[in-house]
C-alpha cells in the first residue's frame, strides 16, 4: 500500500510535468495564431463552404465572424497530444491513491482536488468530440497545473481511513458529481473570459490578443458556455439534492445553513440567475458572462476558503 | 416577463422612442398597481432578486448562525460584544430568518408566481392549439432550405407531414405548406420546475411547524421514554402539540467505538461508532445499533447518534461511609483523544453542598508541567482529576441551571488551584477523601453515554417529491429543443419545388442542423416513393404486353 501512495505521487508528479509542457505548447499555439495572418483562416472557411454546398441546396450564408476555427497548429496538435498523456498520468494517479486507501479517492482536500482536476481534465478532452475546444488548452492544463501544483504541496495529506462521517454510498456519488459540475463550471468559465476577450477585441479596445480572430466569434462562446454551463448547472442541483438527502441520514436534517450548504446555495443561484440572464433584455452577451465567471469563482472560493478557513460541518480538509 | 413567450426567448431589443417628448400616460391607483406588478414580475426584477438573494445569503456563512451554531453565537458575543451588538439587531446572527432575507425569497417567489401563472394559461392554450400559420417568406427564416422532387404537391405534402409526425411534430396544413411545432415539453417542463420550487417553500413553510427535535444524552444501561420532559433540549416547529409526541423508549445496552491512530500525526483516527439499543415501541421490544449515517426510524421520527462520551459512575460517601451520591456523570469531550469536562453536583447528604469540576482523561498521560492529557480516546488509562467546592450551588432558586456548568463564583474552594491542598485524582475504583473530613468521592465505574436527536420532520416527503419533480423540469426545460419547422410546396414544370425553414422557441443550437435533417429525410421518403411507382408501372407495363 505504501507502495502504491508513492507511486501515485510520482505520476502526479510527472502528469504535472507533462502538463507543464503541453500548457507551454499551447501558449505557442495562441502566440502563432496571433502572428499568423488572420485572412488565411477565413478563405479556409468560404472554400470549405463552397465545397459543402450543392447545386441544389442554397445554404444560407453563415456570417465569417462567426466561423469555427480553423485547423490545429503543430503546436496545438503537440500540445494536446501531451494534455491526454498527462490526463493518463493523472488518472492513473487518481485510481492508485483509491486503490492504495481501498476507497473513493475523494475523501480531503488533496484527493478531492486531485480528482476534480482529473475530470475538468477529462471533461475538456472528451468535449473536443463534441467541439474544437483546443483553444482553451492553455487556459484549462495551466488552471490544472496550478491546482495540482497546490494540493500536493500545500494540501497534501497520508492516507487515512474513512471516518464514520463519510462512511455512506452518497459520498461516492455526492462528490462526484459535484467535481463534474466543478469540471463543467471550469470550461464555461473558460469560454466565457475567450467570450469577453473576443468582445472587447471585435469592440477594437483591446488591439493585442491577435489570436482571437482565429477563435469562434463571441457569439458563438457565448451559445457553447451557455450549453456547458447548463450542464454543470444541472450536475450542481444534482449535488445539492444528493446533498440534502446524505445530510439527512449523517446529521439528521437535510438543510441546516452549514457553511458549505450556504455556498452551495449561493453558486446555484449565481448559475439560476445566469441562465435568467441569457433571456433578459440587456443581460445577454457580457453581463452574462460575467455572472458565469463570477459563479465559477465562487466554485473555487466554495473549496478553498471555506474548506479551510469557514467553520461548519463540512470540515473533511484533513488539515489541520 | 412576458407571458407569450417561452421562458428563454431572447427579447429583442426595445424600439428607440421616436420623440423624447413623449406624453406619458396619467396612472391613476390601479395603474400604478398594475406597473408595480408589472415591474415585480419582469425578468429583469427576478434576476435582480436572485443576486441579491445569493449576495444576501453570504453574512450568514461569515459569522456563526443560532440555528446551526449557538454556542458558537455565544462566543462571538463574547469576543465582540460591540460588533455583535450591531449585528444581533441587523439579525445577521438569524440570517436566514431575518426579515431581509425572507423578503427577498418571498418578493423572489411573488415574481414567481407572477410569472409562472400568466405563463401556464399561455401554455395550456398553446398545447391545445394547432401551430401557427406558415410564414410568408421562410427565406428569411433559420436554415432555409430548397429542394427539388419529382410527383405533385399533395403526396409531397403528405409524405411531409409522416416524416414530421415521425419526428415527433405535431403538424397543421395551411394551404400548400405544413406548420410543425415541436418541445411543448419543454416549457412544461419549465413550468413544472417554477412550480416544484413553490412546492419546496410551502411545505417547509407549513408541514415545517408540525415537526420537533429534541436531543438527549442516554448512559449505558439508562433508558429514555419519547416525551417532552425527557429530553435535554427540544425545538418544537410553530404547530407542534405536545400529545403528538409517540410513546417509545431506548435504551442504551452498549457503545462501540473503533479507533486507529495515525502514526505519523499520532492523531486518532475514528473507523466506526456502534449504539446498540433496545427499543419499545406499542410494548414490543427490539434492538437496533444506531450508526452516524444509519439513523433508526421509529414511529414516524428518525433518531440520529450525535455524539458520544464518557459517563464516569462517581459515588459520594458522607463522613460515616453512607452513600449519598452514586450516579454517571456524562463528560463533555472537549477534543479528539476525549479529554472531557464535567461538573458534579452534590446539593443533599453533606453537611455544605458540594459542587466538583474536572477532566477526565481515558488514556492519561502526564505533561512535563505535570497536568494529564489523553493520548487516545479508549479507556486505557482512565483518571478523573476534580477540584472541589462548598456552598450554596443555588438549585433551589428556581432558575434552570445546566448541568454541565458550575458557578464557583461564590463558592468555596476546598481542593486545587490556591487551596494548598491537591486536586482530587482518581483512578477506575480508586476513592479519596475530601478535605475537613467532609466525605469521600469514588470513580466507581466507567460506562459511556451517546447523545442522540430524536426527529420529526413531516416535510421531508414533500420536499423530496418537489426536488425529484424540479430536477425533472430542469432537464426537460434546458434539453427539450422547442421548434418550429415548416415546408411550402409549389408546382414547378418537372416537379415539386420545397422550401424548408425553421424558428427556435427557446435555445436552440441545432436548429439549422434539424432543418437540414428534415430536408434530407423528407427527400429520401419521396425518393422511394417515387421509385416504387416507377417499379410498379414498370410491373404493370411488364404484365400487359
Amino acid at each position: 500500500m505504501e507502495n502504491m501512495v508513492a507511486l501515485s505521487l510520482v505520476a502526479v508528479y510527472s502528469a504535472m510535468g507533462v502538463y507543464t509542457i503541453s500548457f507551454i505548447l499551447f501558449t505557442f499555439d495562441l502566440a502563432k495564431r496571433s502572428a499568423a495572418e488572420p485572412t488565411s483562416a477565413a478563405v479556409v472557411e468560404v472554400t470549405s463552404a463552397r465545397q459543402a454546398g450543392g447545386i441544389s441546396t442554397a445554404v444560407r450564408a453563415t456570417t465569417t465572424a462567426d466561423s469555427p476555427p480553423t485547423g490545429a497548429t503543430r503546436y496545438q496538435r503537440a500540445a494536446f497530444a501531451l494534455a491526454l498523456l498527462g490526463w493518463v498520468l493523472h488518472v492513473g494517479a487518481t485510481v492508485l491513491r483509491g486503490v492504495a486507501a481501498g476507497r473513493v479517492p475523494w475523501v480531503n482536500m488533496f484527493e478531492f482536488g486531485l480528482t476534480a482536476t482529473a475530470i475538468g481534465m477529462g471533461v475538456f478532452l472528451v468535449a473536443q468530440v463534441w467541439k474544437d475546444l483546443r483553444f482553451l488548452g492553455a487556459y484549462i492544463t495551466g488552471m490544472t497545473v496550478l491546482a495540482l501544483g497546490i494540493v500536493t504541496v500545500n494540501f497534501y495529506v497520508d492516507v487515512i481511513p474513512l471516518p464514520p462521517a463519510l462512511q455512506s454510498v452518497w459520498l461516492v456519488i455526492h462528490v462526484f458529481v459535484a467535481s463534474l459540475a466543478t469540471g463543467f463550471f471550469a470550461i464555461g468559465a473558460g469560454l466565457s473570459i475567450m467570450q469577453l476577450l473576443s468582445a472587447r477585441r471585435a469592440a477594437h479596445k483591446a488591439e493585442g490578443l491577435r489570436f482571437l480572430d482565429t477563435l469562434p466569434g463571441a457569439t458563438t462562446l457565448e451559445s457553447l458556455a451557455y450549453r456547458v454551463n447548463v450542464v454543470g448547472f444541472v450536475f450542481w442541483t444534482f449535488t445539492l439534492i444528493a446533498g440534502a438527502i446524505w445530510a439527512e441520514r449523517a446529521w439528521g436534517r437535510y438543510w441546516g445553513w452549514d457553511t458549505k450548504e450556504v455556498w452551495t446555495f449561493i453558486i446555484w443561484t449565481l448559475f439560476a440567475a445566469y441562465i435568467h440572464a441569457r433571456a433578459t433584455r440587456g443581460w445577454r452577451g457580457e453581463r452574462s458572462a460575467w455572472l458565469a465567471i463570477v459563479g465559477f469563482s465562487a466554485v473555487i472560493f466554495n473549496y478553498t476558503i471555506v474548506n479551510l478557513f469557514f467553520t461548519g460541518l463540512h470540515s473533511y480538509s484533513g488539515l489541520l | 416577463m412576458e407571458p407569450l413567450r417561452p421562458s428563454d426567448h431572447h427579447d429583442t431589443e426595445a424600439p428607440e422612442p421616436r420623440s423624447t417628448t413623449i406624453a406619458q400616460p396619467r396612472l391613476d391607483a390601479v395603474g400604478w398597481l398594475r406597473f408595480f406588478w408589472r415591474q415585480l414580475t419582469s425578468m429583469r426584477t427576478a434576476l435582480l432578486l436572485l443576486l441579491l438573494l445569493a449576495v444576501a445569503a453570504i453574512p450568514g456563512s461569515l459569522v456563526p448562525q443560532r440555528s446551526a451554531d449557538p454556542n458558537g453565537v455565544v462566543q462571538y458575543e463574547r469576543n465582540n460584544p460591540e460588533l455583535f451588538a450591531v449585528l444581533d439587531t441587523l439579525q445577521v446572527f438569524d440570517t436566514y430568518s431575518s426579515v431581509w432575507f425572507s423578503s427577498i425569497y418571498l418578493l423572489l417567489f411573488v415574481s414567481l408566481i407572477g410569472c409562472v401563472i400568466p405563463r401556464t394559461q399561455h401554455h395550456w392554450r398553446a398545447l391545445r392549439a394547432a401551430p401557427p400559420a406558415t410564414p410568408a417568406r421562410l427565406n428569411r427564416l433559420v436554415g432555409y432550405t430548397e429542394r427539388h422532387a419529382a410527383g405533385e404537391v399533395a403526396a409531397a405534402l403528405e409524405a411531409g407531414e409522416r416524416v414530421l409526425r415521425r419526428q415527433g411534430f405535431r403538424v397543421a396544413r395551411y394551404g400548400d405548406s405544413i406548420s410543425a411545432e415541436r418541445g411543448y415539453l419543454r416549457e412544461t417542463g419549465n413550468l413544472v420546475f417554477h412550480f416544484a420550487l413553490l412546492g419546496v417553500l410551502l411545505t417547509v413553510g407549513v408541514a415545517g411547524g408540525f415537526g420537533y427535535n429534541g436531543q438527549r444524552v442516554i448512559v449505558q444501561g439508562q433508558s429514555f421514554t419519547n416525551q417532552l420532559t425527557s429530553f435535554d433540549s427540544f425545538s418544537p416547529g410553530r404547530f407542534f402539540d405536545e400529545t403528538r409526541l409517540d410513546p417509545f423508549s431506548i435504551r442504551l445496552d452498549d457503545f462501540v467505538p473503533v479507533y486507529d491512530l495515525d502514526t505519523t500525526t499520532g492523531f486518532p483516527i475514528a473507523l466506526d461508532f456502534t449504539a446498540s439499543v433496545t427499543v419499545v415501541e406499542n410494548g414490543v421490544e427490539r434492538t437496533e445499533d444506531i450508526k452516524v449515517n444509519e439513523p433508526i426510524d421509529i414511529a414516524g421520527t428518525t433518531t440520529y447518534l450525535l455524539g458520544n462520551g464518557f459517563a464516569p459512575w462517581i459515588t459520594v460517601y458522607d463522613s460515616e461511609g453512607t452513600a449519598i451520591f452514586s450516579q454517571p456523570v456524562p463528560f463533555l469531550p472537549q477534543d479528539s483523544n476525549l479529554t472531557s469536562l464535567g461538573v458534579v453536583k452534590v446539593p443533599d447528604g453533606l453537611d455544605e453542598q458540594l459542587g466538583m469540576i474536572g477532566f477526565f482523561y481515558p488514556s492519561a498521560v502526564p505533561l512535563e508541567s505535570g497536568a494529564l492529557t489523553s493520548v487516545f480516546p479508549q479507556p486505557d488509562q482512565p483518571v478523573l482529576t476534580l477540584n472541589a467546592f462548598v456552598g450554596d450551588l443555588k438549585l433551589n432558586e428556581g432558575v434552570p441551571r445546566s448541568v454541565y456548568s458550575l458557578k464557583t463564583d461564590e463558592l468555596t474552594q476546598i481542593t486545587g488551584g490556591d487551596t494548598g491542598v491537591e486536586s482530587l485524582v482518581l483512578g477506575l475504583g480508586d476513592a479519596v477523601e475530601l478535605p475537613d473530613g467532609l466525605g469521600s468521592v469514588e470513580f466507581t465505574s466507567l460506562p459511556r453515554f451517546v447523545s442522540l436527536e430524536v426527529h420529526h420532520d413531516p416535510t421531508q416527503v414533500g420536499v423530496l417529491i418537489s426536488v425529484v419533480l424540479a430536477f425533472l423540469g430542469l432537464l426537460t426545460s434546458l434539453f427539450v429543443p422547442r421548434r418550429r419547422l415548416w415546408i411550402a410546396a409549389e408546382t414547378t414544370g418537372d416537379g415539386v419545388r420545397l422550401q424548408y425553414a425553421g424558428l427556435a422557441r427557446g435555445d436552440d443550437p441545432r436548429l439549422e442542423r434539424a432543418v437540414a435533417e428534415l430536408a434530407d429525410s423528407h427527400e429520401a421518403t419521396l425518393r422511394d416513393a417515387s421509385s416504387e411507382r416507377t417499379v410498379a408501372s414498370t410491373q404493370l407495363s411488364a404484365s400487359r404486353s
